[in-house]
């Protein structure tokens, strides 16, 4: 057994150690936003409002994280993300059901997952072609589905969507006296659920473990008795998957489907990822990190329009310095690490 | 004649099995649909030039760019491993420079041209050297370290441009866009013949290739034999830049203007896919510059197929990943075994046949 001082005297592993320096990154960041900036990162609906604009990208972005540490990339989140909300939406406009609406955006997730599982783990193709291919195959059937706008006329789901959770105590005072109170959007619970979920499986499950250890080593883990090919194939329909959820929770949002819908969404989590410590070679990473990846980048971006940088290129050349920035930061942070491992 | 038919032949095309195979039963599948698909007439264009024209010619120019960037991307992909994913940004970029040194002088000449050319070429290799920077000596994984310039690319081209579309007009512009007056062949193909010559001259007279090849097999291998693996990488990801240039310029001048949204839009993924299809492993090794050639010009030969088949160029999506999926399924090394091993099963029996027959 060990005593609490020998625990705390462990050093961090590399998951730890760069999920915690994003995690201190974002709390500062938004620190700095608050003194500096003041106006809406104040209140606490400005956190509220970064989780219901997200929400989907969290979910995207937990399956994506699976499947980097697996050592792969599934780019065709983003699509199939789009193709879910148009199906769904012209499903219910076309007289459907809500329950089952759920249920095809969870089939078409799963299919997808399916597919690319199958193709990558047992024909033993390049993920990063395949999922190309399922991101193209997905945009171009949501445009065969409807090249027009679609709005959702559904009264079922329209109440659904407007189902929000107020916490009052949380609210502002508006200028003209209002009690303003703080409001979730359903999506935002169902992104937490998936969060949980995804972070009991990777910390506690055998599977989760298994995910790990073929990211990390394939050989040894094959040596150590786990079934690499069930694994990897198990990894893309849980990221499948999810991208259904995320098509769900995003037409839960926007109420609307265009052929542009979640577009750069395979991007944003993957950047997301990254910043929350995952890499891309595999073995290392967490969900919680991508959950505050998300959020430092919508901070980044809030933060730039709050500040008067008005000019649209801001936004997104910020983006990619502060990506420049974490991504060497880690890289760094690593190699110093590896150094001193050798040495002792 | 058969034994050197036989030497050419030998164990197959390898890698270029897939590529050749792909643009046959495209050219076969055309053929089949409509036997005119492929007929080339000799016309007068707009400014009274006499000039090529039908499906094939605008297939090969079409596809002019994507050839020219996969041939970079080639290399990109043989020495580190990986694969740029900022190309089309980079693009964007060194089409605003090329475009903002030409509105800087008054009168376009040729010179002037040429230094714009230039200039776009220094900042495509700046960026170049940015991303290699980044792979090869902080050892950051391709795609990721590209994706920074995947992020901003565009908006940097849109800064350069001081956020306007800004056009420019002029007969040199034109004449390197489609048609130089007197030659009846599109100029983007010549520029692609030009560059393909270059590469092939690199490779003849330095051991680039063999040095690429080396680094993307086994970096400490490499190292450990005097190669400088660290700089090695960055002249990849920089010649991959001068590439950029080129493609940029050549689809600027195409349109006559900067639309920094929308040129190049998703070429990068045409690129590595050209690269995929001309049977390069995506990590790393040996690789064939034609193969990529090749693949760039089956992409564009099942894009204008599909319009040719009246799909919408929305649309065109869908049925392009049905036909990657295809191919890829059937270059995979799990059904390229079986379907050797049920060959050599198949030849056996023959042989054991022949034998049981004779005696």
């Amino acid at each position: 057994m060990k005593t609490r001082k020998e625990f705390l005297r462990e050093p961090l592993t590399d998951t730890q150690l760069l999920m915690t320096i994003t995690i201190s990154i974002f709390v500062a960041m938004y620190a700095v936003a608050m003194g500096a900036l003041q106006g809406g990162f104040l209140h606490a609906q400005q956190v509220f409002d970064m989780l219901n604009d997200n929400a989907s990208l969290i979910i995207v972005s937990c399956g994506l994280t699976i499947v980097m540490i697996t050592g792969g990339i599934d780019i065709s989140v983003g699509g199939v993300t789009s193709l879910v909300v148009m199906a769904c939406i012209l499903y219910l406009n076309h007289g459907g059901n809500v329950f089952v609406a759920a249920l095809l955006a969870l089939g078409i997730g799963l299919a997808f997952g399916l597919v690319h599982g199958f193709l990558i783990s047992y024909l033993e193709i390049q993920p990063f072609i395949v999922t190309l291919a399922g991101m193209f195959f997905a945009r171009g059937m949501t445009t065969i589905l409807s090249v027009n706008p679609q709005k959702v006329e559904h009264e079922g789901f329209a109440n659904l969507r407007s189902t929000q959770i107020e916490i009052p105590w949380l609210g502002y005072t508006a200028k003209n006296g209002n009690i303003v109170p703080a409001r979730i959007e359903l999506g935002v619970l169902v992104a937490v659920f998936c969060l949980i979920v995804v972070f009991l499986i990777l910390k506690f499950h055998r599977l989760g473990r298994g995910f790990y250890a073929i990211g990390g080593n394939q050989t040894s883990a094959l040596m150590l008795g786990i079934n690499v090919k069930r694994t990897r194939f198990l990894a893309y329909v849980f990221s499948g998957l999810l991208s259904g959820v995320s098509g769900f929770v995003l037409m839960m949002h926007t109420g609307a489907a265009n052929a542009t819908n979640a577009a750069g969404m395979e991007m944003n989590a993957i950047a997301a990822s990254i910043i929350g410590g995952t890499l891309l070679t595999g073995g290392v990473g967490n969900v919680i990190g991508t959950f505050f990846g998300v959020l430092t980048l919508t901070t980044i971006k809030k933060i730039v329009v709050s500040s008067g940088l008005n000019q649209p290129w801001w936004q997104s050349i910020t983006t990619g310095g502060m990506l420049c920035f974490f991504i060497l930061l880690q890289s760094v942070v690593l190699s110093r690490r590896n150094k001193k491992k050798k040495a002792t | 004649m058969k034994s050197k038919f036989q030497k050419i032949f030998k164990g197959g095309l390898g890698q270029l099995t897939i590529p050749i195979i792909a643009i046959l039963i495209l050219v076969i599948f055309n053929l089949i649909r409509d036997p005119s698909f492929f007929s080339i007439s000799v016309t007068h264009n707009n400014d009274g030039n006499i000039v090529l024209a039908g499906n094939l010619i605008s297939i090969i120019n079409a596809a002019s760019e994507l050839a020219v960037l996969a041939m970079g991307m080639t290399l990109v992909t043989a020495a580190s491993g990986g694969q740029d994913i900022s190309v089309g940004a980079a693009a964007a970029i060194a089409g605003s420079a090329f475009v903002s040194m030409l509105k800087s002088g008054s009168t376009i000449t040729g010179g002037t041209v040429l230094l714009a050319f230039f200039y776009a070429c220094l900042f495509a290799m700046a960026f170049g050297a940015f991303n290699g920077t980044l792979v090869a000596v902080f050892k950051i994984q391709p795609m990721i370290a590209t994706l920074i310039l995947y992020t901003c690319g565009r908006s940097i081209a849109y800064w350069i441009n001081g956020g306007a579309t800004p056009t420019v007009s002029s007969p040199i512009i034109t004449a390197i866009g489609s048609f130089i007056p007197g030659i009846p062949i599109p100029t983007p193909v010549i520029i692609v013949i030009v560059v393909a010559i270059i590469f092939k001259l690199v490779f003849h007279f330095t051991s680039l290739e063999l040095f690429t090849q080396s680094v993307g097999i086994n970096e400490k291998a490499a190292r450990l034999n005097g190669i400088n693996a660290t700089w090695i990488k960055l002249l990849s990801f920089i010649i991959l830049g001068l590439c950029v240039a080129v493609a940029g310029v050549i689809s600027v001048s195409r349109l006559g203007l900067i639309n920094h949204e929308t040129i190049l839009l998703d070429v990068e993924m045409d690129a590595i896919l050209a690269v995929a299809i001309g049977g390069n492993s995506l990590g790393g090794g040996k690789f064939k510059i034609s193969g990529s050639i090749i693949g760039a010009y089956v992409i564009h030969m099942l894009t204008i197929t599909l319009y040719a088949m009246k799909v919408s160029s929305t649309d065109v999506k869908a049925y392009k990943a049905i036909v990657i999926i295809l191919l890829v399924v059937i270059g995979s090394p799990v059904i390229k075994s079986k379907f050797t091993k049920r060959m050599t099963q198949l030849k056996n029996r023959k042989t054991k046949v022949s034998t049981k027959g004779a005696l």
